[in-house]
């Protein structure tokens, strides 16, 4: 088999399984449904090993040509293509692996969901939209892929479509994307006008260059470096799509879906697209250090402030969505310091711990009858222990214990962060060393709230609202509402337990292995471009990564090390040993606490300028531009016109004829005296 | 001043007179001889021009025809002349001006030297023997056939339309339907009836039967 | 001696006058078509005094059309007001005002 039938066989073989369970899932049922996505998901994931492993070995070419022509406008051809190298390898093999655990879990997780082959057929068409996205070797196709995974993205925050709150979300992650994809898709266009008229990568990459010194006007009189202005509004389509400060506002409500989408598409793979594509755009980033200051800018307020919140939230998922959140922030800030290499490598090692930690709530919440407060449990670790053993993995993994994944890739960034020159590095090196310890101090107070301590579901079943962050007052038969007062937890099905502890295995010792080529290697070589001499941050990290072992044993005299357990121990603290001090606190400090529980006010902020003021703009729009102008001017007004016309009109018009008579001689008359005037008027 | 100037000034006069009665006249009637009378003084004109044949022709068909038969439809009708002569000066200030304005006009543009009208020559005396109608008969017949033929048929829809629209059915006519005699069948007029015999007393009965066989 | 213009100055007298009668008599529809044989009669005097001063029978041969179209027009014009009469009982002009043009 040729290249490229296999690398068409991976792209589509979760499309057909998608199509097949989506369209004819009401005939072949259940058990059908998600074998045949599941199998399509495994061939997938299968064959992108086995890419992976070409590449690592170096017997794997890189593959770059179109395959398909989709259309030709004038001189643009607008192609279907795959670029297929050691950066897409990587993400083949994240996307579907994570995929196929995700696949496997929800077996267990959606058991009773009426929309099961629904659900199946998503997240198959999700798998299908993320790999066009990575494997594109073109802006179309990215672009293509980048809304598709939007799409089903918005599909599946509203999976649960009876519920109001799931509609609300699913609408607010569309439209808090459309504004990213509208820098994005500018990006794009300027891409297109300035870069040779190519929107292959191969091609924009080689005449960027030459534009390095290239400025446009776009407010007149202001000249802007071309190079700046594309990157920094392709990365605003980045933003939205990696929910970065300002645009992070929809990541949140989206864990109003199913808990496996929320580790697939809101934790492990899409929301990385954004970082994935700055990478792919290593080149163009690299000549524009404004955008790059822009990027990690952006990067470091999300990393820091975002972890903060999962500090006060109480619902299990929205911990993790906060985490999730904090940790796109780090990559964006690996990507600012022009470490390509090192964010790549974060996104990997995230989207195993992550997705972990997001299947192991799940689990919990499954365990807790869809019951989501963290409140509400405690003590679980002997009822559910092939949970409460990888949630602990996960959270080691997350907050960088040394040896595990989590660490290598975090202190890669760190010291990437430290070692750039950068305006912005000084902020964003204080965002990221802050944020280990808020990341440790949130991580473990999930832990220790969940799995460990007095077991309060008992005391708590009483006030039932407060379950979980969604109120839900239908009647639903996939959901209910809590343990009831003689249950008690249990452990997960073996469909649900086995991703948990497949993924747990790379969650603890992917980083170990895979720094040593990823980051200070050659695996990227020639993929992603990192100029070294004007941005030498990514020195540090790459001189680190040469001896993981030393590495791990180093991190013990570093200050990220012992601000993590710092954090650890606070949480152990505040929550298992004296749990009236974060009352205390909350008491003491109500106008923190409020300012956090409201996210900064960011969606009231929203709300009262975005969406009132396109409302009223709407309304200007449609009482001053439709009704008065198009209704009232145009439309009513030309009426008014020819009637008012007619009425005076009319008179003329009397219905005897020796009027029309009258103004016929008249008529001979004036045009007798016209015609002959010279001979009139001698 | 020549006979023939002498003849066109006083038909010349008759017309006009003629034609401003036919206008103003107050009676129908009246207006309609006037205008016989105008069309007979046009008649001599014509002649003065020798358009022998259009003058007959003008005398025969419109003052024979035509004028006769307005004449006709006039008297037929019972007109309210008095509500007809409603405001009937009240256009005249208008109806003068224009008219004025446009006599004024004619007369400047045809006396205008660069009409040149004064370059037509009356054209060579014809002979004694000229017969105009033999001329316009073999022109007719010639070269206006089609037009000639068409000018038939004008005629005959004129006249049919003429009948047509003022025919009127009377609800007590009588008249049939060659379309429905023709398309008669022998069931709409003969209806054969079975008529069973009645039956007498048994004895008269068989004397009957045997009669009739 | 005459001339074209004379006979061209009677025809537009002529047609003057039928105009001041159109606008004198505008109700009563048999005068109306009364004037407008008398228009006819102007251009005729047109056609044949040119047909005269040119020596070209054409425009005899023209006026013999005219005629024939003439008498046409006016049978029809005087059957649709004989109709009219039957109809109405009036031959004002006003009165046709039925249609509500």
């Amino acid at each position: 088999m040729d290249m490229k039938s296999l690398y068409l066989l991976i792209a589509l073989s979760p499309l057909v399984g998608s199509v097949i369970a989506g369209l004819f899932g009401w005939a072949i049922g259940r058990r059908a449904a998600h074998v045949v996505t599941i199998l399509g998901v495994a061939v997938s994931a299968v064959l992108s090993i086995g890419v992976l492993k070409g590449f690592l070995d170096g017997s794997t070419q890189v593959f770059n040509a179109p395959v398909y022509t989709w259309l030709t406008v004038g001189g643009f051809e607008f192609s279907v293509g795959f670029l297929v190298d050691s950066l897409t390898a990587m993400m083949l093999v994240v996307v579907t692996s994570v995929s196929l655990m995700v696949h496997i879990y929800t077996i267990g997780y959606m058991h009773e969901d009426p929309g099961y082959q629904r659900f199946f057929s998503y997240i198959s068409l999700f798998t299908f939209s993320m790999l066009m996205l990575v494997m594109s070797n073109n802006f179309i196709q990215l672009f293509f892929g980048w809304e598709a995974v939007g799409l089903v993205s918005y599909l599946l925050i509203g999976f649960w479509f009876k519920r109001p709150t799931a509609i609300f979300a699913n609408l607010k992650a569309f439209l808090v994307n459309r504004v990213g994809d509208f820098g994005f898709l500018l990006g794009i266009g300027l891409v297109l006008a300035y870069f040779g008229g190519s929107l292959n990568y191969s091609d924009v990459f080689a005449a960027a260059p030459a534009l390095a010194s290239k400025t446009i006007q776009i407010i007149p009189g202001v000249e802007w470096s071309l190079l700046t202005v594309t990157c920094i509004l392709l990365f605003i389509g980045a933003m939205g799509k990696s929910a970065q400060f300002p645009l992070h506002v929809w990541l949140p409500d989206s864990m109003e879906g199913p808990t496996p989408i929320s580790a697939l598409i809101h934790a492990a793979t899409m929301v990385t697209a954004g970082i994935f594509m700055v990478s792919r755009m290593s080149p163009l980033f690299e000549m524009s250090d404004t955008a790059l200051n822009v990027v990690m800018v952006a990067g470091s307020i999300t990393a820091l402030f975002m972890g903060f919140l999962g500090v006060v939230q109480n619902d299990i998922k929205r911990v993790v969505a906060y985490s999730t959140l904090s940790q796109l922030g780090y990559m964006t800030v690996a990507l600012g310091a022009s470490a390509y290499s090192v964010a790549m490598f974060h996104v990997m090692t995230h989207a195993f711990f992550k997705a972990l930690l997001f299947l192991g709530a799940g689990s919990v919440i499954m365990g807790m009858h869809h019951d989501q407060d963290m409140r509400n449990m405690g003590g679980l670790r002997k009822y559910m222990p092939i949970t409460w053993i990888t949630s602990l993995l996960g959270s080691l993994a997350l907050i960088g214990t040394p040896f595990f994944s989590g660490f290598y890739s975090k202190d890669s960034i760190i010291l990437a962060v430290e070692n750039s020159n950068l305006a912005a590095s000084g902020f964003a090196y204080f965002a990221v060393i802050a944020g280990v310890f808020v990341t440790a101090f949130y991580s473990f107070r999930m832990y220790f709230l969940v799995f460990h301590g007095k077991e309060r579901w008992m005391e708590n079943h009483a006030h039932h609202e407060h379950h979980g962050d969604h109120d839900d007052e239908e009647p639903s038969d996939d959901h209910h509402h809590g343990l009831g007062p003689n249950d008690k937890p249990h452990e997960s099905p073996w469909v649900v337990t086995l991703p948990l502890a497949l993924l747990a295995i790379p969650s603890v010792l992917i980083g170990f292995f895979a720094i040593h080529p990823l980051v200070g290697g050659e695996f990227f070589k020639g993929v992603i471009y990192t100029n070294l001499e004007a941005h030498p941050g990514l020195e540090a990290a790459m001189h680190h990564a040469h001896d993981a072992m030393a590495m791990g044993l180093h991190a013990f005299v570093t200050l990220p090390f012992w601000l993590a357990a710092a954090g650890v121990a606070l949480a152990w603290f505040f929550y298992m040993k004296a749990p009236h001090i974060p009352a205390a606190i909350k008491q003491k400090f109500s106008g923190v606490h409020t300012l956090l529980e409201n996210k900064y006010y960011m969606d009231e902020l929203y709300f009262a300028v975005f969406a009132k003021g396109s409302r009223a703009l709407g309304t200007f729009f449609w009482k001053v531009g439709d009704m008065l102008l198009i209704d009232g001017l145009l439309v009513n007004g030309s009426a008014r016109l020819v009637g008012s016309v007619s009425r005076a009109v009319r008179k003329l018009q009397t219905g005897f004829i020796y009027s029309y008579a009258a103004v016929m001689i008249i008529g001979v008359l004036v045009l007798m005296t016209y015609w002959f005037k010279p001979l009139i008027l001698r | 001043m020549s006979f023939q100037a002498v003849v066109f000034y006083v038909l010349s006069l008759i017309l006009i007179v003629a034609a401003f009665r036919v206008v103003t006249a107050k009676n129908p009637v009246h207006a309609a001889l006037y205008l016989v009378l105008a069309f007979f003084t046009a008649s001599g004109h014509w002649l003065l021009l020798q358009a022998e044949f259009l003058a007959i022709a003008l005398v025969l068909v419109y003052v024979g025809a035509v004028m006769v038969l307005f004449l006709f439809v006039v008297m037929m009708l019972d007109i309210n002349i008095e509500k007809l002569r409603e405001g009937f000066w009240q256009n005249f200030p208008l109806a003068g001006t224009v008219a004025l304005v446009m006599v004024a006009e004619m007369v400047l543009i045809l006396s205008s030297p660069e009409a040149n009208l004064a370059g037509f020559k009356a054209g060579a005396a014809v002979a004694a023997d000229a017969s105009n109608v033999r001329e316009l008969g073999r022109q007719l017949y010639t070269v206006y056939l089609l037009p000639f033929e068409a000018a038939a048929v004008v005629l005959l829809v004129a006249m049919v339309a003429a009948i047509g629209i003022t025919m009127r059915k009377r609800a007590d006519s009588k008249y049939i339907n060659p379309a429905e005699q023709v398309r008669v069948r022998r069931n709409d007029r003969v209806r054969v009836v079975q008529v069973q015999a009645v039956k007498p007393e048994a004895d008269t009965a068989s004397d009957t039967n045997e009669q009739q066989a | 001696m005459l001339s074209l213009t004379h006979f061209l100055v009677l025809a537009g007298i002529l047609f003057a006058i039928s105009v001041l009668g159109i606008f004198l008599n505008r109700k009563n529809l048999i005068i109306l078509l009364m004037a407008i044989e008398l228009m006819l009669l102007a251009v005729n005097y047109n056609f044949i005094a040119f047909s005269h001063y040119l020596s070209d029978t054409a425009g005899q041969i023209f006026v013999f059309f005219i005629l024939t179209v003439a008498a046409a027009e006016s049978a029809i014009g005087l059957a649709i007001l004989v109709v009219l009469f039957r109809k109405l009982d009036s031959i004002n002009v006003e009165d046709l005002g039925s249609l509500k043009g």
